[in-house]
């Protein structure tokens, strides 16, 4: 195996080996926030006019154990390797920056979906959801856990206790993706904060993806791409660089 | 053929600390090579340059030929480096975590080497072992193996013996011996003296970033130019010989004479204060001696 490989397949273990933790924790906590606000909102609202809510909000709660699993993959890696010391192991074989940002970012985007998908199966006996577009489905999901898997890596390189990644993921990434219409459509908030959500790069990932379940969304799926696609450039970019310059890795 | 290492005006600082200014050093190919120097004198900086965790301010720094910046997956794969720090990833065994180390690197098929380590290193039996459940010598054990797992022509072993048991550190020395015989190039700081005495067949010594002393280690011993006498005596030291006192302990008092000639007189005045000798014995200067001689004069 080249040694990108061995990264990836590295960091595919990592977290398979406590796929209790990485896993079934945040499924847990998908079925009980669907269970829960099923229960409540059923019957009282439709969405896009037609469909159910508990409907509308299967794909939020799937896109959102998508990005924060995939930002808690490569953030905890990288922190625990730095505080354990065990970082070493991968700064001292001869892989590029370029494959040390490709192995994690990968593996923040299978873990990922895989828990998306398992979020999606342990719902699916429940919710009676389409799958009218699962191209489209795909690429939201992609695009969304690469875009979170490269913002892990900045909070990983950056942080120097484990408390730091927690500030980042409490602070940055819980209110931006409940802000970003995982329980809502912004159609159904005032004009202001329609207008703000709009700045918030986590709707287009949301919209986008549940576009490919009812074919519906707030915003076309082609622009809410290209607004994910230039954000993954963007945040790609940065840590390429923040790599390459050895920030807090190689001193 | 180029030099296993080559330094080259390496100059480094960590804010206002000057960690390394110009280090200048070869190491031939095939050498067993030891790097001595107190705490804080940049060992481990200079390590870290070469192994590229550490970038230098000034000047180069090459490994096989190959420099550590823009070379660096050549130098990298050249390089095999025990760190003084006892890490480990909780998540796998031992046999995972040099499979794995040896994957970082390119090795293909790769498992009748690491098998090959781990037996001469005793961890054939630990193989599926989780990093957690071993011991700190069992650990150190698995970080010299993470080091060879790709065959470095050259290895550098950062204090390897530090808080390690007898058994362990003979069975670690006659492993990188043979190692050695075997054409590998052996870099060692330690602070076991005697240790590197009996190792390395050159010495570098640092002080406050610089080489201070870089010669064979038969020629740094022959540079201290003193012996030493140790002498239990019934009574007292005379006080004519106190200015002499050189590490006396509880029970016996040590000399440090200029040559054998000062032997008979030193002798001659214990007898005549009428103390008696109980036991004495001529020691030969040793590394610590030339050491601690270095470090004084530098």
């Amino acid at each position: 195996m080249s040694g990108f490989a061995t990264l990836l397949h590295k960091e595919l273990l990592r977290f398979w080996k406590v796929s209790t933790q990485t896993i079934g924790a945040p499924v847990l906590t998908a079925a009980l926030f669907l269970f829960i606000f099923g229960h409540v909102m059923e019957g009282r609202v439709r969405m896009y006019d037609s469909v159910p809510y508990t409907a509308f909000l299967v794909p939020g709660l799937v896109m959102m154990a998508v990005l924060q699993n995939a930002f808690a993959n490569s953030s905890s890696s990288l922190i625990q390797s730095k505080i354990t010391g065990n970082i070493i192991f991968v700064l001292l074989p001869p892989l590029s920056y370029g494959e040390f940002f490709a192995a994690y970012v990968l593996a923040a985007v299978v873990r990922g979906m895989v828990v998306g998908a398992a979020v999606m199966l342990v719902t699916l006996p429940f919710v009676d959801v389409e799958f009218r577009h699962p191209l489209w489905i795909v690429a939201f999901a992609f695009c969304g856990s690469a875009v979170l898997g490269a913002l892990g890596m900045m909070a990983g390189i950056w942080a120097e206790k484990i408390d730091q990644v927690a500030s980042f993921q409490n602070f940055l990434i819980m209110p931006l993706t409940f802000l970003s219409g995982v329980f809502y459509s912004i159609h159904s908030l005032p004009a202001f904060w329609q207008g703000l959500s709009h700045f918030n790069p986590f709707f287009y990932m949301i919209d986008g993806f549940r576009y490919g379940f009812f074919g519906v969304s707030d915003v076309h799926p082609l622009r809410s791409l290209a607004v994910v696609a230039a954000f993954l450039a963007t945040v790609s970019g940065v840590t390429l660089v923040v790599l390459r310059s050895g920030y807090k890795l190689r001193h | 053929m180029p030099a296993a290492i080559e330094i080259r005006d390496v100059h480094k600082r960590f804010g206002d600390l000057h960690a390394l200014s110009g280090i200048d050093l070869e190491v031939p190919c095939g050498e067993f090579f030891g790097l001595l120097g107190p705490n804080g004198a940049g060992k481990t900086t200079l390590i870290s340059v070469l192994a590229g965790l550490v970038r230098a301010d000034r000047g180069s720094a090459r490994v096989m030929g190959h420099d550590v910046r823009s070379d660096y997956r050549a130098a990298r794969r050249s390089l095999g480096v025990v760190p003084q720090e006892l890490v480990f990833d909780p998540f796998f065994t031992v046999r995972e975590t040099l499979s794995i180390q040896s994957g970082y690197f390119g090795m293909r098929d790769n498992l009748a080497w690491i098998d090959e380590v781990m037996q001469h290193l005793d961890l054939a039996s630990k193989a599926d072992v989780n990093m957690r459940a071993l011991s700190g010598g069992m650990k150190r054990r698995v970080l010299v193996a993470q080091a060879l797992v790709h065959k470095p022509p050259v290895i550098i072993l950062d204090e390897p013996t530090a808080g390690v048991d007898v058994e362990l550190r003979q069975a670690l020395w006659r492993f990188i011996r043979r190692l050695n015989r075997d054409g590998h190039t052996v870099v060692l700081t330690t602070h076991y003296l005697e240790e590197a005495e009996a190792l390395c067949g050159r010495i570098a010594m640092l002080k406050q970033g610089r080489v201070v002393a870089l010669d064979s280690t038969s020629n740094l011993l022959k540079r201290v130019h003193h012996l030493l006498l140790r002498l239990r005596l019934a009574g007292e030291l005379p006080a004519e010989l106190r200015a002499l006192e050189h590490g006396s302990t509880e029970d016996a008092h040590v000399l440090r004479l200029k040559t054998y000639d000062d032997v008979e007189p030193a002798l001659s005045c214990i007898r005549r204060a009428g103390s008696r000798i109980e036991e004495m014995e001529l020691l030969q200067p040793d590394l610590e001696d030339a050491f601690v001689d270095v470090m004084r004069r530098s």
